[in-house]
């Protein structure tokens, strides 16, 4: 993992005194509500609901020990005993005073962590594949870059009033587990011909009201011109991107209504302003930051564990769990196991102190002390030796992290919702956990297969609804609750936008209306073809039929 | 006639809180001032700018409300969860001290 230097250190400190200070200049009236919100969110705090939200930046998903047990000690001794792991791949507390803020920021200061750039119209925390460096897939980590754009973007005067807020994802793998295509930059680390490391550059995909699949700027970048050729895209956009309204100032808009070869040609016009300039990473720099990211001591190991294969065949519930929890490692006799935050009716993404202290222990213990986070509000830990995986496994039962269910119907994404949030104009979290509840025979969710079932509160789309293979979007109907349901959409390598199906049905409608739509899949299913793969197959009719026939 | 009370968030912890009677604010909407009618709200907004000038709150407005005294309520979900906290979890918010 990066550790900080003495310049990253310094800068967070730094940042944490000055929000000590705008905060005590608030609470004495020195600075009014409007003068001093810009500021708070800056440092990742709003206000919501019930109270005050603070948003902790988790780089690239990638978590220490040590961060774990820091984020628990944060939640028992300055919130509510837990946290919330979101679609950004950061943490949220739900209730932190105004008053003890910058004692919690002083508190994440000390093991290299903040809340800088999780909120405001700047460069957000940068998403990542979260099977970083041990996917066996992978071309290359996309750890490395992602911390050389995080160092770049931190404070970046140039980029710290943008038209809208800006998210970059990137994925070192063929397989798409970063949903690269639907941020404002998506990146693709590639391999030509020649064996050179590069990068796909992808722009202007996004979701919120207008959900679009990013395009293609460049197939294939050089590697030493990432962060000039980031800077002209960023540079374009906050020159000509929209301020005059705020629901058409990302750059998805001004993608759109420049044109996909007219933003090229500007881009690339800018681009050949800067390729040369200082922008340009200095070879020994990269290296620096790549030495962080060097393999752990593996030990040699035999490609399949005995052990491992044994208790798969005596233990039916570890088999389970292993086959939809454990992925390939990229060593021999490794493994990188999942721990869905989806247990039978659970709130998605949520984790008590308890639970964040037990997976801090398991990490150290089994994985090299790492832990990432992913987009689909889960955890992983990324080395885990074959033969630990049955006692990881009977460890994580106990408390209640043992889920078998990833990318099952119950895996479910969701945003906080209107249990939580002010944008919010519906309930999420209940209705995931009542679908939860609802397809709990872990039987036929395998029967079901591969089912990304995703939730919003609004159309903000927080719950990326619009790349669910279901997508639910809670709307406001003369104050009830109704949610529209789209199908269809996906977020891997092959992306989509799901179609809405028809009119929006009330929420007590929802769960059978699932039931509806899974049934009508498994009868017009060919082979083994997934959810999303007979959507695309046959049609919305099919499954409008089946929804709408009988009023 | 719709009847309303004012809603706010306490500036040092953010929770949420009602203009009360007594001229304070309250976390408890059954004791909160209510509001009759334009010309009570405008005074009662007033007020309310004073507690924001003097930090004690942010972002007041007023809400409509049925009910009266122990069983008064929000008339819209958001203000009910406001009033009671999040519905997922029982344990916490307003509802939790009850």
């Amino acid at each position: 993992m990066y550790l900080y230097d003495a310049i990253d250190q310094s800068l967070v400190d730094q940042r944490v005194e000055q929000f000590r200070d705008q905060v005590g200049r608030r609470l004495t009236g020195a600075l009014s509500e409007d003068e001093f919100k810009p500021l708070r969110l800056m440092n990742g705090l709003y206000l919501q609901l019930h109270a005050y939200m603070l948003r902790v930046a988790i780089p690239y998903g990638t978590l220490s020990s040590n961060q774990m047990r820091k984020l628990a000690h944060i939640a028992d001794a300055y919130d509510k005993g837990y946290g919330h792991f979101t679609t950004r791949q950061n943490l949220q507390y739900n209730w932190p005073t105004l008053e003890q803020t910058p004692d919690i920021l002083a508190e994440l200061a000390t093991v290299q962590m903040h809340a800088m750039q999780t909120s405001g119209n700047c460069i957000r925390n940068v998403t990542a594949d979260q099977y970083a460096g041990v996917a066996a897939d992978e071309v290359a980590d996309p750890r490395i870059v992602a911390e050389v754009i995080r160092q770049w973007s931190t404070l970046h005067p140039e980029f710290s009033f943008l038209p809208r807020k800006f998210k970059l994802a990137i994925t070192g793998s063929v397989r798409d587990r970063a949903a690269v295509r639907v941020h404002d930059i998506g990146i693709v680390i590639k391999r030509n011909d020649e064996g050179e490391i590069g990068y796909q550059v992808i722009v202007g995909g996004g979701l919120g009201r207008t959900p679009v699949i990013g395009v293609n700027l460049r197939e294939f970048l050089p590697e030493r011109h990432l962060l000039s050729y980031l800077e002209a895209i960023l540079r374009v956009y906050n020159q000509a991107g929209r301020r005059d309204n705020k629901y058409k100032a990302r750059i998805k808009i001004l993608v759109r209504e420049t044109g996909t070869a007219e933003f090229i040609r500007l881009v690339e016009a800018e681009w050949e302003q800067i390729r040369d300039s200082a922008v340009e990473l200095p070879r020994g720099e990269y290296e620096r930051i790549a030495a962080f990211f060097a393999p752990p001591a593996y030990e040699i190991l035999s490609r399949n564990d005995g052990g491992f294969a044994r208790h798969r065949l005596e233990d039916r519930d570890f088999a389970s769990w292993a086959r939809t929890n454990v992925a390939p490692h990229k060593q021999p006799g490794y493994a990188i196991a999942n721990i869905t935050l989806k247990p039978e009716g659970g709130i998605p993404g949520d984790a008590t102190s308890q639970q964040m202290d037990a997976m801090a222990s398991l990490a150290d213990r089994f994985s090299f002390s790492e832990i990432r986070v992913t987009h689909e509000q889960n955890l992983v830990l990324p080395h885990v030796r074959q033969a630990d995986l049955h006692g990881l496994w009977q460890t994580l039962k106990r408390y209640d992290l043992a889920a078998p269910n990833l990318g099952l119907i119950s895996d479910i994404i969701a945003c906080p919702g209107m249990d939580y949030c002010s944008l919010a104009t519906a309930r999420s979290i209940p209705l995931a956990q009542d679908i939860s509840k609802h397809f709990a025979d872990l039987e036929r969710q395998h029967h079901i297969g591969e089912l990304k079932l995703k939730i919003s509160g609004c159309i903000n789309a927080c719950g990326h609804h619009h790349v669910g293979h279901i997508g639910i979007l809670g709307v406001d109907k003369r104050g009830e609750e109704y949610y529209q349901i789209t199908l269809g959409g996906s977020a891997d390598e092959a992306p989509s936008i799901g179609k809405i199906i028809g009119p929006a049905i009330p929420y007590d409608k929802v769960v059978d209306a699932i039931e509806t739509l899974t049934e009508t899949y498994l009868a017009i299913r060919v082979g083994d073809e997934r959810f999303v793969d007979t959507v695309r197959r046959a049609g919305l009719d099919p499954f409008k039929q089946a929804l709408y026939a009988d009023p | 006639m719709t009847i309303q009370v004012i809603s706010a968030n306490r500036l040092g912890d953010g929770i949420v809180v009602y203009l009360a009677t007594n001229g304070g604010w309250s976390e408890c909407i059954a004791h909160a001032r209510v509001i009759d009618g334009e010309e009570q709200g405008e005074a009662a907004l007033d007020v309310a700018g004073g507690a924001v000038e003097a930090c004690a709150v942010v972002d007041p407005y007023l809400i409509d409300i049925t009910g009266s005294g122990g069983t008064r309520r929000p008339t819209l979900n958001r203000e009910m969860i406001r009033a009671k906290g999040p519905t997922v979890r029982l344990d916490i918010g307003k509802q939790a001290a009850r």
